[in-house]
């Protein structure tokens, strides 16, 4: 059965029945889904969570789906790792690295479209579409292949190689378009109003965005039901953020985990940067920025969900910095070779402003740290670029190893 | 060729219910507050879903100029000339 109520306007309060529709009639507000959380607490448990699937499909309750066949390809439950190498170069004690860059398609963007993709199909749409960075265009693609479904999919033109290719084959309509994410998105929010697809992140976005709330439940039953002290997560439109924390929030409200204070920090790529700017100038609204960073999945300059990732941030007491490129390089090299686990730009971004952070004394060492990490490293190869390649060339001759490696080969 | 003397007005679909239905609307040219005051008096109610009572765009909506976000440009203040094409848009999620 579904808890879900309906669709309600965050700015005016208006109420609406479920349909694939994301902005309120009467103000233009953006529309959140509300739920009955009465008669999920009286009939959901963490047992019936824990005797589910191995994926974000054991919290299927808690989502927006019903009864109907989710498209599912397996996404989540994705390994929450004691990173305490990292804690050690961060100056910390109890780090943890949400591993998201091992979904299906290597970024936590399988969430939302789990979901999105499956309520697509219930409302009885055959087409999935996108504007997207990349990440979100290889996940559409994909599921909707998996589904049978027909996709359309927008991207900017300048993107890297494998996010082409890791979305093209999955036999989409992929379309490149001469501009920067922010016409991209521009683009589709006309061309929402003049076709009847499913675009995952416009008009199906209130339903899209709780797919990534399953980042906070697992968190949560990965440390034994309980939430961490901190939180770090990277900003490109503002949803992620937002929903990690109201996920936290809402496992409290069901009574499944202790009532702490989640503190939630943003990371943000100094080369586009509004969050983190609107932050630390105390301005109550986000003003756009052209982006400039090899972070391009996180290059968008007007964030829709900026205004809700800086309440977010204010009220539980966290913080918002930036990184600029070579801090993003610098923070992929570092995860790799403290932990083993290779991200993408945006995780460089995370594990960069993560430093930051720790340095100032806004992540404490008695604080237990979560950090997402929700991309995968091959698909920004290069960024890396000339600075990562085989430390020597040899003939096959054992004296060879001795010559490159010297005292370190003992 | 006929002289182009209007500025065209993109309406986005939950807006429509206000032009009776259109999805592009004229103005003659002037700043950008005072054709969306012109519009307001051609289609009451405009307005409010636009502006903040004080004038300044509403968070959650988007105004673009030739494909240019007003707030790149001088906001409201914005000069429109015959032949600029205005876009109103809800903000859009991220991906």
């Amino acid at each position: 059965m579904s808890y879900l109520q309906g669709l309600r306007c965050q700015r005016c309060g208006h109420t609406l029945a479920p349909a694939p529709v994301h902005i309120c009639p009467e103000c233009l507000g953006p529309l959140e889904l509300v739920y009955d959380y009465t008669a999920m607490k009286a009939t959901l448990s963490r047992d019936a969570v824990e005797a589910g699937p191995p994926s974000m499909w054991r919290y299927r309750s808690l989502l927006p789906v019903g009864d109907a066949p989710v498209v599912d390809l397996g996404t989540g439950l994705t390994p929450l790792l004691r990173a305490d190498n990292l804690a050690k170069a961060l100056g910390l004690r109890n780090v943890y690295i949400k591993n998201d860059a091992v979904n299906p398609t290597s970024s936590f963007k399988d969430r939302p479209v789990g979901v999105a993709a499956t309520v697509a199909r219930s409302f009885g749409l055959d087409t999935l579409a996108c504007a997207s960075t990349g990440n979100l265009a290889a996940s559409v693609a994909a599921h909707a292949a998996r589904a049978g479904m027909r996709s359309v999919i927008f991207i900017p033109e300048d993107l890297e190689q494998a996010k082409i290719i890791g979305t093209a084959v999955f036999g989409t309509n992929l379309i490149a378009v001469k501009g920067n994410y922010d016409a991209v998105n521009r683009l589709c929010a006309e061309a929402v109003d003049a076709y009847g697809w499913a675009f995952v992140n416009i008009n199906l976005r209130p339903f899209y965005g709780e797919g990534s709330k399953t980042l906070a439940y697992e968190t949560a039953e990965q440390l034994g039901w309980r939430a961490p002290d901190h939180v770090v997560a990277p900003i490109a439109g503002g949803s992620v953020l937002t929903r990690i924390t109201a996920g936290f929030e809402e496992l409290q409200r069901l009574g499944w985990i202790p009532e702490t204070k989640v503190r939630v920090s943003g990371a943000q790529a100094a080369g586009c940067n509004p969050v983190a700017r609107a932050f630390q100038a105390g301005a109550d609204r986000v003003q756009p920025v052209r982006p400039n960073t090899i972070a391009k999945s996180l290059a968008i300059g007007d964030p829709a969900d900026g205004g809700l990732a800086l309440n977010a941030i204010r009220r539980t007491g966290g913080s918002c910095g930036d990184a600029t490129d070579p801090e993003i390089v610098e923070g992929m090299r570092l995860l790799a070779e403290t932990e083993g686990v290779f991200t993408e730009t945006a995780g460089g971004v995370t594990v960069a402003v993560a430093k930051k952070l720790a340095q100032s004394g806004v992540l404490r060492p008695d604080e237990t740290v979560v950090i997402y990490i929700t991309g995968n490293g091959l698909k920004t190869l290069e960024a890396l670029g000339a600075s990562c390649g085989p430390s020597a060339t040899i003939a096959p001759r054992l004296e060879e190893i001795d010559r490159v490696l010297g005292s370190a080969a003992a | 060729m006929a002289t182009v003397t209007a500025v065209r007005i993109r309406i986005p679909a939950p807006l429509r219910p206000l032009t009776g239905g259109q999805g592009e609307v004229t103005s003659d040219p002037g700043s950008l507050k005072d054709v969306i005051a012109a519009l307001d008096v051609a289609y009451p109610g405009l307005k409010d879903r636009i502006l903040e009572p004080e004038g300044r765009v509403r968070e959650f909506v988007n105004i673009f100029v030739n494909e240019e976000d007003v707030r790149f440009l001088q906001g409201p203040e914005t000069e429109l000339r015959a032949g600029d094409r205005v876009s109103i848009l809800p903000a859009v999620a991220g991906g």
